[in-house]
């Protein structure tokens, strides 16, 4: 292999994992703060329809993206009110948001499937991007990726490093001793669900208007769901987040390595390994039934009232 | 003004049966309003979706066949849920099903000997059996969510379905169409009418219907898969098989998921086509719940569901509604009986602010 | 003594709140003035709990006042708790078992917290001058429960506390740990902090607090002051007929071993568990025997490892013995079938499924005994063993069909101790038979035991109330970091010595007649 295609190699894993970063992002600050929430996929084909036909019929990208990232809250807020509020199971609420989310970008993008759209362009950085291996890899991509390395830094600190972060910990650890303690539990795990729904959109953007701008049904194809298997991947650990996005970012284009190197494989037999990657390293992170107690927010999915 | 839930103490067994019928009305009440924003007169699609399908024999026999799969399906969905394993997997365990009955059956096409369609539905069975028990064998041995992991599964299973039509199982004489060869006369499940594509997949989803019922409202190991549901902590302290009772309520799964499969393909298709199923594996999903995971309202769901799949190909013909209608109908569904649902538990209140206010500044006023 | 000062620093009037099915608060009242220690007495369900929730503004109250300091006002939450100087111990902590003691300090807090830089001196420096040394980098789920019990204590002072409220404080504490807590709190009220100190334990209120109220049904039965009242009269205003309070049962010493655990060593592998270390132990047949031990010192463990939840390897089988016959490698419904029944200490979620009917909650554990054939259930043999039940053991309920969650805790627990012994076991593992159980209830259960220890089995009671476990067994041993002090016979022992045990203090000889004062 020479040096050029492993420089591909990168760039084009982190084009990859950029999409499942955010949505993954979004999904960790949720279960943090308590609540599982599986309708990623349903969010994040939202965002990408809106997205796409807002950019499409206005010429703006820019405001393709907002709305995608509003169309992204839109769906979570109405699991926050049906999970947080009614009190409904998360895994039925996240399910039904899914086939939710996927019907209705389907119904709205019947009309809009293949139609062409330019896209966010790459921002090569002079000279920084000349370094060899990695130089494409971090600055020559577009500016959604540029966003997302700044989400994840937000992301991390707020997590790590702030007094948000240790009430969103604390709201998903013991929603009774937090209310007992006077922190508002309900409007913390809203709050997180509306992010969790805004960093979906935002990723269905990136699919739509930079990945492949154009508008295809399903076009997520199963990445809400590989980031819910990411965020147990990650432990609930932010840093392990980043590695493990890339990670499948690089399993996804696996084919390019392969026909890189001349393998001949059929093309729905290599489409599979993202997923059986994702069995896998769930099948390895697992095991250990303690470490996942240990590390899972602990009342992940239980609905909570006050009160009680 | 403001709306409050007030908690009822106990549960209401009348909610528990009108929650899924309110949410069909607010499905169809939010349909209309969705018309009427497209610019359609709502009644006219609602009677395209609802009533015009099934007009005719023909449409009813049709009703039939789509129910056929989508009972199946949430039938075996129900047993899992039941034990809150959540098989997000039907769909998948239904093209395995699919899948493996036509490798058989296309290697067959010549036996004109009967026994060999209950061999070809046998290894559908056993091959959707086989599928989720992966699921299982990943949550009992390695702890794996099985959420993710039978949906993983069902993307797995696709390309597979794929891969298959499009390489090992192309009919060499099919032009190059990715579809296999036609099932030979002996391998096709009779049809029970003249006219219509009625076959005899529907005696076995009776049977899976009564069977269902047995095992969850008669039977012990029935009673076990709903206690390690409700309480595993409870199933654990008498010593119910944990591993075992989700095993079972996997394999039942999955067997009836890969039965509705290769029912589709011995049945009204007669061949293996990459559209074996236009989700009736997630549909089933949404039917489970709106059936309460009881088999008796599964059934009158299933019919549900099937008529709007029906509904929404007449939707796209005559009105040119994206089919999509139809599993934008499913979600509505389902969320709107997720929503209903608090009222099982919860009992709504208007109330007007200024009357709680003076209340709590009287005294001893209760 | 409290300065008998101008202005109360606590004043409930008429406070009202009802929850559906029950009015848990019925118009109290009650004042605290600064530098008292004011009793908050009842027994479970009397509204206590409620109470100190509206107190601590986590629950508003329907109707009445609340006056602080003089001051009418509506406590809102508990930030606005805090900021009036109202701290608060909860008796299941209110603490976050994954952040440090800092964290969980600075939670509570807000902004005032500072930077840890600047906070975690601050609580060693608090910690130190109240005799309860913390290490502020430690995480919770790393303490043991006396220690998170003062981390609650120091998340209330680190503030300027006016009023302390204390739920049960002492149902987690060994007697010793106990008299250190008084200690501290009478310190504090020197200081001219009001406490409110809420327990049903008369002899603690007697040694501790200046004034008491004393609450039943929701209603305040009387105002007294506890040093002048002897237990009788306060257990009169606790629970109206105390006679289930004071009730003797003669002592029995059985027949032959029945349960027998020999050299029982379980390493746990959750880290916030308690491994088991050399546990022996026997049960004869027709006694009753009590562990006693702070939570956490081993007893799910023991619990799990002796219903079967937890198996050994067929190797150690011969750790747990029925009868001589090795059991450590059965299953629990292989064990029933060896003459075991269980009572859990979790009524809901572990004895009984809280949302099926009681008719189910029988079948539960009873399966074995001819109900089932063929795999089908036989419903009206399990209907017929609900009525049984609740009819015998007098389990208020409108009928069979009624979902188990729905039942008060005396009855629920009426109903699975019934569901046992009606499977005439030849060993009844309880652990904490009359928990969060009402007084009637509580002696009905209490009977219950004695009548099946008088027909020959063996019990086997686990509880963390040194007074019942001195009422109804007839040996008695204390569970203390997973190891298991030696047996002694109830009427040769005393608290004192047992709380010892609960301490760890093995040493002093069991047999020893100790004339020591009951606490």
């Amino acid at each position: 292999m020479d040096i050029d295609l492993l420089s591909n190699i990168f760039f084009a894993t982190v084009r990859c994992g950029t999409p499942l970063l955010l949505v993954a992002m979004g999904e960790l600050v949720c279960e943090k703060s308590g609540v599982l929430n599986l309708g990623q996929e349903g969010m994040m084909l939202f965002g990408a329809v809106i997205g796409f036909i807002v950019a499409l019929s206005t010429g703006s990208l820019w405001l393709g993206v907002v709305l995608a990232i509003l169309a992204g809250m839109l769906l979570s807020s109405l699991f926050a009110l049906v999970a947080l509020v009614f009190n409904a199971n998360q895994v039925a609420t996240g399910l039904a948001l899914t086939i939710f989310g996927v019907g209705l970008s389907s119904f709205v993008g019947a009309a809009w499937v293949g139609k062409p759209l330019t896209g966010f362009e790459p921002i090569v950085i002079p000279w920084l991007s000349d370094i060899p291996l990695i130089g494409r890899m971090l600055f020559a991509q577009d500016i959604l990726v540029y966003l997302s390395f700044a989400l994840f830094a937000v992301v991390a600190w707020t997590l790590l490093k702030s007094r948000v972060g240790l009430i969103i910990q604390a709201v998903g650890e013991n929603p009774n001793a937090a209310s007992a303690m006077g922190l508002p539990v309900l409007f913390v795990r809203t709050l997180a669900v509306l992010f969790g729904g805004a960093m979906a959109g935002l990723a269905g953007a990136y699919l739509s208007l930079a990945y492949t701008p154009m508008w295809a049904e399903n076009m997520s194809a199963g990445r809400g769901w590989i980031a819910l298997a990411l965020v147990v991947f990650a432990s609930w650990r932010v840093w392990r987040l980043l590695l493990g996005a890339y990670l499948f970012g690089f399993a996804s284009i696996l084919y390019l390595v392969a026909q890189g190197v001349g393998l001949a494989i059929p093309s729905n037999l290599l489409a599979m390994l993202p997923y059986v990657a994702t069995i896998v390293v769930l099948v390895l992170l697992s095991r250990n039934a303690l470490r996942t107690r240990l590390y899972a927010p602990v009342s992940l999915g239980q609905p909570w009232q006050s009160g009680h | 003004m403001l709306l409050s839930l007030e908690p009822r103490g106990q549960e209401s067994r009348a909610m528990l049966w009108f929650s899924p019928l309110l949410a069909a009305v607010l499905t169809l009440v939010s349909g209309s309003l969705l018309f009427i924003a497209l610019g359609l007169d709502p009644l006219l699609t609602l009677h395209t979706l609802l009533i015009a399908p099934v007009s005719d024999m023909y449409g009813v026999s049709e009703l039939m066949v789509k129910t056929l799969p989508i009972l199946l399906c949430a039938l075996g969905l129900a047993v899992a849920y039941q034990a809150r394993i959540w098989n997000i997997g039907a769909e998948g365990q239904l093209l395995i099903g699919a899948l493996a009955g036509s490798a058989v059956a296309v290697n067959v096409i010549d036996i004109e000997s009967r026994w060999i369609l209950a061999l070809i539905l046998l290894v559908g069975v056993a091959a959707g059996a086989a599928w989720a028990g992966l699921t299982a064998w990943l949550r009992t041995h390695f702890n794996a969510n099985e959420i993710l992991t039978s949906i993983m599964l069902n993307y797995i299973a696709l390309n597979l379905l794929l891969y298959f039509v499009h390489g090992p199982l192309k009919d060499p004489a099919g032009m190059n169409f990715p579809e296999s060869a036609m099932f030979g006369d002996a391998s096709r499940l009779p049809l029970l009418t003249e006219d219509g594509r009625v076959h005899a997949g529907v005696y076995f989803a009776l049977l899976a219907l009564v069977a269902v019922w047995v095992l969850l409202q008669r039977s012990f190991v029935g009673f076990q898969i709903k206690v390690l549901g409700l309480d595993k902590r409870a199933a654990g302290f008498v010593g119910f098989r944990e591993k075992g009772l989700i095993w079972l309520a996997l394999l039942i799964s999955g067997g009836l998921a890969g039965l509705a499969g290769v029912c589709e393909v011995t049945g009204p298709i007669g061949q293996l086509v990459p559209q074996v199923s236009p989700g009736y594996g997630y549909a089933a999903i949404t039917v489970a719940f709106l059936g309460r995971l009881n088999p008796l309202g599964i059934l009158f769901s299933s019919l549900l569901m099937a008529l709007l799949y029906l509904g929404g190909e007449s939707a796209q013909m005559t009105l040119n509604l994206p089919q999509a209608i139809t599993q934008l109908f499913q979600g509505m569904m389902l969320f709107f009986l997720l929503a209903c649902d608090v009222l099982i538990l919860y009992r709504p209140r208007l109330k007007l602010r200024w009357a709680r206010r003076q209340m709590a500044a009287v005294p001893g006023a209760v | 003594m409290p300065q008998s000062m101008n202005q109360a620093r606590l004043q409930l009037r008429h406070i009202t709140k009802r929850y559906p099915g029950c009015l848990a608060n019925d118009a109290i009242d009650l004042s605290i003035q600064p530098g008292e220690i004011h009793a908050l007495l009842g027994e479970n369900g009397a509204g206590k709990s409620t109470l100190m929730k509206i107190i601590y503004g986590v629950v508003q109250p329907d109707a009445g006042q609340i006056i602080w300091q003089g001051q009418p006002l509506n406590m809102r939450n508990p930030a606005q708790a805090r900021e009036l100087g109202i701290g608060m111990v909860f008796q299941h902590f209110s603490l976050f078992e994954t952040l440090s003691v800092a964290q969980n300090i600075a939670l509570a807090m807000g902004a005032a917290a500072g930077t840890p830089k600047q906070l975690e001196p601050k609580i060693r420096e608090v910690s130190q001058r109240y005799g309860m040394a913390l290490e502020p980098q430690r995480l919770v789920h790393s303490l043991s429960i006396g220690e998170r019990q003062k981390v609650e204590i120091i998340r209330c002072l680190m503030q300027e506390i006016r009023l302390l409220i204390l739920d049960e404080p002492t149902s987690v504490l060994t007697p010793q740990e106990a008299e250190d807590l008084f200690v501290t709190l009478r310190r504090l009220a020197d200081e001219g902090c009001s406490i409110l100190f809420i327990s049903h334990k008369l002899g603690e209120v007697r040694a501790l607090c200046h004034s008491a109220t004393v609450l039943r049904g929701g209603k305040v039965s009387g105002h007294c002051k506890p040093a002048e009242c002897s237990d009788l009269q306060l257990a009169r205003l606790m629970v109206g007929d105390a006679e289930g309070l004071v009730a003797q049962y003669p002592k029995a010493s059985g027949t032959a071993s029945f349960l027998q655990v020999d050299k029982l060593s379980w390493h746990n592998p959750d880290p916030f568990g308690c491994s088991l270390t050399d546990v022996q132990l026997e049960v004869r047949s027709g006694e009753i025997v009590g562990v006693a031990g702070v939570a956490g010192n081993g007893q799910d463990e023991l619990l799990a490892l002796l219903s079967g939840e937890q198996t050994l390897s067929r190797s150690d089988a011969q750790r747990i013995r029925f009868a001589n016959q090795a059991v450590a490698h059965l299953r629990p419904d292989a064990r029933r079938r060896q003459g075991l029944a269980f009572v859990p200490a979790e009524r809901l979620g572990h004895g009984a499924v809280p949302e099926m009917s009681l008719t189910d909650n029988a079948l539960l554990t009873a399966f074995q005994q001819g109900l089932v054939s063929k795999g089908l259930i036989q419903r009206s043999k399990v209907q017929a063993l609900a009525e049984t039940i609740i009819q015998r053991f007098a389990v208020k309920t409108p009928n069979a069909h009624t979902a188990a969650r729905s039942l008060s805790g005396g009855n629920l627990q009426k109903f699975i101790l019934g569901r046992e012994i009606l499977q005439s076991p030849r060993l009844l593992v309880a652990a904490h038979p009359t928990w969060g159980v009402d007084v009637g209830a509580a002696a009905a259960i209490h009977r219950a035991l004695i009548a099946l220890r008088d027909a020959g089995a063996a019990i086997l009671v686990i509880s963390e109330d040194l007074d019942e476990l001195f009422q109804i067994s007839d040996r008695v041993a204390a569970l203390s970091s997973g190891r298991l002090s030696a047996l002694a016979p109830t009427a040769q022992t005393s608290q004192v010595q047992v709380g010892g045990w609960m301490a760890g203090q093995f040493d002093a000889s069991p047999s020893q007649p100790d004339a020591a004062p009951q606490i």
